[in-house]
């Protein structure tokens, strides 16, 4: 029984001990900022055709699914808050991180990986330099900092998507869609909405380059450490939302 | 110290007895075991390595080679036992501290372990920009990077990137990166290690060179014999710009044979070919 517990308790014990010490390192010298910005290229530029899709088919089908709920009770003119409110509380967080899991927790722990087993990661220990502040951190700041601003984009994107599906489909003009948006929003959606997406974000830049650095195995190695960051990081932010909701449905 | 390190040498190679009690050994193990996974890649292992030796380190795939190496460099921490590195314990010594010791030690990893997103100025440059104790200006950057690949013969690869040389080209820009730092003590692990022959050979020509040029302590790690006999029975001839051969005392060469993480053997060349242990003759006849 504990040759079973002992793998996945060291693996934890690995993972929280990679955060520390990545917070730790946080604000300590040297910053790599030519790192920081190309990753913050990588995953924000990069991710923008994908959350903006996803965000608007999203926004267009609770368009569609909440004007056929509202039909039964006469209230299709309440389209845009519900889309507003499911997009900017739920859909756009969690849509948007799975989506940046999908791609980047697994481009870091494919490019993480691959460096790993070609020593590259030795080496650069060796040539003077700290993984977790040449790697990982640039990785971390430029996720925490562009998955707000991609989840903002994917909840705007989404409304558009919704007002699409009320202007063209049930015929509500559109000031009566974005009027119904707007005021249904409340500072703390708006809060929870994007404090959600930065949690997010820790957990899908650590996992990513926690499963990178820990690599071994050669490339079959690399691609089951690319699988297993995607599977961990995603698991990771339903839980984290369902915590996170609690939080918010408490106050 | 290195003033010390030549008397000795000299002291050696005319056949005198070398005392070395007032010495400090450049690299020291003391014990040293390392775990994986409850599997021991080294167990209690320990050797000394003096300024100006040569080391050949031999043994099988999975003998603990790569790992001792590794260790050496404080890149793996041993679960038991000491590492001593230019009169320094740093076994448990934090990672900032040990960059400077590491500062002064050049490495070829088994595979080059270049990075392969960076250009090949970029990667021989790379310690010297990054190492916190070097830290080049640009221009004086660029000036020893183009001296290190003027060293390896490939100085006209300066802008390409590493996948786009040949095995035994990337093994030299390895070699120019470990050598850009003028290190005191260079480890290269299995530097031959998937290529031919002739290839194979020009990398240990450039090892002797190097070590001979500037007297620096070597340690290779190898399971080709054919290896060790270049580094033990030949020195750099630079007048006619190639290997001679030359009496063993002259290369200050010891052999150290690895079997299971366990240290099997350590000695010179003459007491490895005339080992009785099965293992180690099995070894040697086999490489030869």
């Amino acid at each position: 029984m504990l040759d079973i517990l002992k793998p996945p308790v060291l693996a934890v014990q690995e993972f929280f001990s990679l955060a520390g010490r990545t917070f730790r390192n946080l604000f300590r010298r040297p910053h790599y900022a030519a790192d920081l910005f190309l990753q913050m290229d990588t995953i924000g530029v990069g991710s923008l055709p994908i959350v903006s899709l996803i965000g608007f088919f999203s926004g267009a089908v609770m368009g569609m699914q909440m004007s056929k709920a509202l039909q039964q009770y006469g209230a299709v003119g309440q389209t845009g808050q519900l889309v507003a409110l499911t997009m900017v509380r739920e859909l756009g967080p969690v849509l948007t991180a799975i989506a940046v899991a999908g791609r980047n927790a697994a481009g870091m722990a494919s490019e993480l990986g691959s460096m790993k087993v070609t020593e590259q990661i030795d080496a650069m220990r060796a040539l003077g330099t700290d993984p977790l502040q040449k790697l990982v951190k640039p990785r971390l700041v430029a996720t925490a900092v562009v998955l707000p601003l991609l989840t903002i984009i994917a909840d705007f994107v989404g409304l558009l998507g919704g007002f699409v599906i009320a202007y063209f489909f049930l015929n509500l003009s559109s000031a009566q869609y974005w009027n119904n948006a707007w005021q249904s929003l409340e500072y703390r959606d708006v809060t929870f909405g994007l404090l959600k997406p930065f949690v997010f974000a820790f957990a899908i830049a650590l996992v990513g380059c926690y499963y990178g650095l820990s690599t071994t195995g050669g490339t079959q190695g690399v691609g089951r450490s690319t699988t297993q960051a995607v599977v961990t990081s995603i698991i990771l932010i339903f839980v984290l939302n369902l915590f996170i909701t609690r939080i918010y449905v408490s106050l | 110290m290195l003033g010390q390190a030549t008397a000795l040498a000299e002291q050696e190679r005319e056949g005198g007895i070398v005392d070395r009690r007032d010495e400090r050994p450049v690299l020291r193990f003391e014990r040293v075991t390392v775990t994986f996974d409850e599997i021991r890649a080294l167990d209690d292992v320990s050797f000394e390595v003096y300024a100006g030796e040569s080391r050949v380190i031999l043994g099988a795939a999975g003998s603990g080679k790569t790992v001792l190496l590794k260790t050496a460099l404080g890149l793996i921490r041993p679960d038991r036992g000491r590492v001593w590195v230019f009169g320094q314990n740093i076994t448990e010594m934090p990672e900032e501290e040990l960059f400077h010791i590491r500062a002064r030690i050049g490495v070829l990893f088994q595979e080059g372990g270049l990075f392969d997103s960076l250009t090949i100025e970029e990667n021989v440059g790379y310690p010297l920009e990054n190492q916190p104790s070097l830290r080049c200006p640009p221009e004086e950057r660029r000036r020893r990077v183009e001296e290190a690949l003027r060293f390896v013969e490939l100085e006209h690869t300066l802008d390409k990137f590493p996948s786009e040389l040949s095995g035994g080209m990337r093994r030299r820009v390895g070699i120019a990166r470990a050598v850009v730092v003028e290190p005191e003590l260079v480890l290269y692990d299995s530097p031959t290690a998937g290529l031919d022959p002739i290839t194979a050979y020009t990398i240990i020509a450039l090892i002797v060179k190097e070590r001979d040029l500037k007297n620096i302590t070597t340690i290779m790690v190898t399971h080709r014999y054919q290896d060790a006999h270049f580094l033990a029975g030949f020195r750099w001839d630079p007048q006619r710009g190639g290997l001679r051969p030359a009496p063993p005392e002259a290369t200050r060469t010891r052999f150290l044979v690895l079997r299971e993480g366990r240290l099997v053997f350590e000695g010179t060349r003459a007491e490895l070919e005339a080992a009785s242990d099965p293992y180690v003759r099995k070894f040697i006849r086999r490489e030869q």
